[in-house]
């Protein structure tokens, strides 16, 4: 049962992550990439964080293609104009991220650490209440420093937004 | 009892009763803005009209299915889809009454239990904006894609005032878990005011600013007048979802009855003591029920008898004595404790929807620029300030 729910999001998510990029819209390309977000919060849930499935959903889903998806309707961008290629450079780019893909599993087989097996459920510590705790005491320092990375960040949004009306 | 058939009875019979009532609402909705407005309202098809939510499905089923050949048909058909199944979705996490044993089944009244369930609900309402804003681009029409426009603006705006508000209450239960939220208002302080959030000032504040921030905020979640921006009429024709005909433009509009349904549960959950009575159990709150009934029932039974006409002498009797049999199911031994607790829910969610009707019948229509204006400046450092105000009172006094 959780195995075929994992494949299942799996599945979904590597093909959005596929259709986000093949596709001509920038429309398209969006709603593919919220797709891509919604299937880790799934396979998020699943691994039994809780809350970091739901900050998934609110945060990436929801608050940030949203006004990924406006910019694209106030803009009203087009369909991508496709330009000239020679065919033979479609099959060495497919060539190439074959090889690519197989370096990459080579080295996950080779070189990353054998763990065991994740156990669907087994993680209980993923609710908002535990999160809470080591985001205030273990990691308070890192947190901390973000938040006020994050200000200045609106800070400097604020003062080149200010520049360009004048 | 198996899990999964126990799942799929209730997710029946919530299915079932959620697109019944979300029928009727619109019936109740125009039957209280008729009277608002001193007309009738529907009262054709049926007895009162009673009949109408049937004719209005039928006639929508039925209504010719235009496809215009300027849309983007993947997202043209893909909108409403979306918004109608993210619309229903968070009625999945919304608990009705407490824990019931019948017969020996154990069981929640509710879909699923889940730790993080207000964020759920956040999640899925964030993500609803999409159904609005494809809808209305992908119609491929000025005053849609206006409409989408305005909506996605305003839903962005004042999902932040609304999380700052659901925040608050948070913070006195300490719990994002509904029915840990519900389970902390239990009780009554000197016996008799109940410990719903909005009234609690036992080491907390009571969050009865948060809860009309919710409201207002949840209006303009829901696209509700005076919000109702994205469908202004008088500007936009019908805003996101003028290309839309028969079950499309369906769709959208149960997606919002749905949503209201939504944010009454909410309000209801986080302010107003969920399903706990509105007074203890001693001084006779399991009799309100009964007594609401039984006294509906009788009224109708004294017009029954002097009817005004002809064939009152018979319907109004008929439906005193069923009244009058609801009544009395209230005080039946096993159905009664999933009854009541229905009871005190439906009622707290009746008078939200109430609101929403009564608000929509009185006031006019927001200028955009007031819409903003009044998120920004006005709602979200009010928000702001209700928590830190919260966060200060609940450190100090717990």
């Amino acid at each position: 049962m959780n195995a075929a729910f994992f494949l299942l999001f799996a599945t979904a998510a590597v093909v959005s992550a596929v259709s986000l990029v093949v596709q001509r819209h920038p429309i398209s390309s969006a709603l593919s990439l919220i797709g891509v977000m919604v299937s880790l919060a799934c396979i998020y849930l699943q691994l039994g964080g809780d809350f970091i499935a739901t900050a998934q959903l609110i945060v990436y889903a929801g608050a940030i293609m949203v006004l990924f998806v406006f910019v694209i309707m106030l803009l009203n961008a087009g369909t991508e104009v496709g330009v000239d290629r020679r065919p033979w450079t479609r099959w060495l780019g497919i060539l190439l991220i074959a090889a690519f893909l197989g370096i990459i599993a080579r080295i996950a087989v080779e070189f990353l650490p054998k763990t065991e097996n994740v156990e669907f459920g087994a993680f209980k510590l993923g609710g908002a209440q535990a999160i809470g705790q080591r985001l205030f005491t273990y990691y308070a320092l890192p947190f901390e420093a973000t938040s006020v990375l994050i200000l200045i960040a609106i800070f400097g949004a604020i003062i080149l937004a200010r520049k360009e009306i004048e | 009892m198996n899990f999964f058939i126990l799942s799929l009875i209730k997710s029946g019979l919530v299915a079932f009763v959620l697109m019944t009532t979300l029928a009727y609402l619109q019936w109740i909705e125009r039957k209280v803005i008729a009277h608002i407005q001193l007309r009738v309202g529907p009262n054709r098809v049926g007895p009162h009209g009673l009949l109408q939510p049937l004719a209005d499905v039928i006639k929508l089923l039925t209504k010719e299915d235009v496809s215009p050949t300027h849309v983007n048909t993947f997202f043209y058909y893909l909108a409403p889809f979306l918004a109608v199944v993210l619309a229903l979705i968070s009625i999945s996490v919304i608990p009705f009454g407490p824990g019931i044993d019948i017969f020996g089944i154990k069981t929640n009244m509710e879909l699923a239990d889940i730790n993080v369930g207000v964020l759920f609900v956040l999640g899925i309402s964030s993500i609803g904006v999409y159904g609005v804003a494809l809808g209305g681009w992908a119609s491929n029409n000025k005053y849609a894609l206006l409409g989408a426009l305005r909506s996605s603006a305003q839903m962005i705006s004042y999902e932040l005032p609304m999380a700052l508000a659901i925040a608050a209450p948070l913070l006195l239960v300490n719990s994002v878990n509904f029915r840990e939220i519900v389970g902390a208002q239990d009780g009554f302080m000197l016996g008799f005011i109940p410990r719903w959030t909005i009234f609690q000032v036992q080491g907390a504040f009571p969050q009865i600013i948060g809860f009309l921030i919710f409201l207002i905020a949840g209006f303009a979640e829901t696209n509700r007048v005076p919000f109702d921006l994205p469908e202004a009429e008088n500007e936009l024709v019908a805003g996101f979802h003028v290309e839309y005909s028969s079950m499309k433009f369906a769709a959208f509009f149960m997606a919002e009855y749905a949503n209201m349904i939504t944010v009454s549960c909410m309000a209801t959950l986080l302010f107003l003591g969920g399903w706990h009575p509105l007074f203890p159990v001693e001084l006779g709150s399991n009799y309100i029920p009964t007594f609401v009934f039984a006294s509906a029932g009788i009224i109708m039974l004294y017009h029954g008898l002097h009817p005004a006409r002809p064939f009152d002498r018979i319907t109004l009797p008929i439906a005193g004595i069923i009244f009058i049999g609801i009544g009395l199911l209230f005080q039946a031994p096993v159905i009664s404790q999933v009854l009541i607790p229905l009871f005190w829910f439906a009622s707290k969610i009746g008078v939200i929807f109430f609101l929403f009707v009564w608000i929509r019948g009185t006031l006019p229509r927001f200028r955009y620029d007031q819409l903003m204006r009044f998120a920004w400046t006005f709602l979200f450092p009010i928000a702001m300030v209700n928590l830190l105000l919260t966060g200060l009172i609940v450190a100090l006094f717990s």
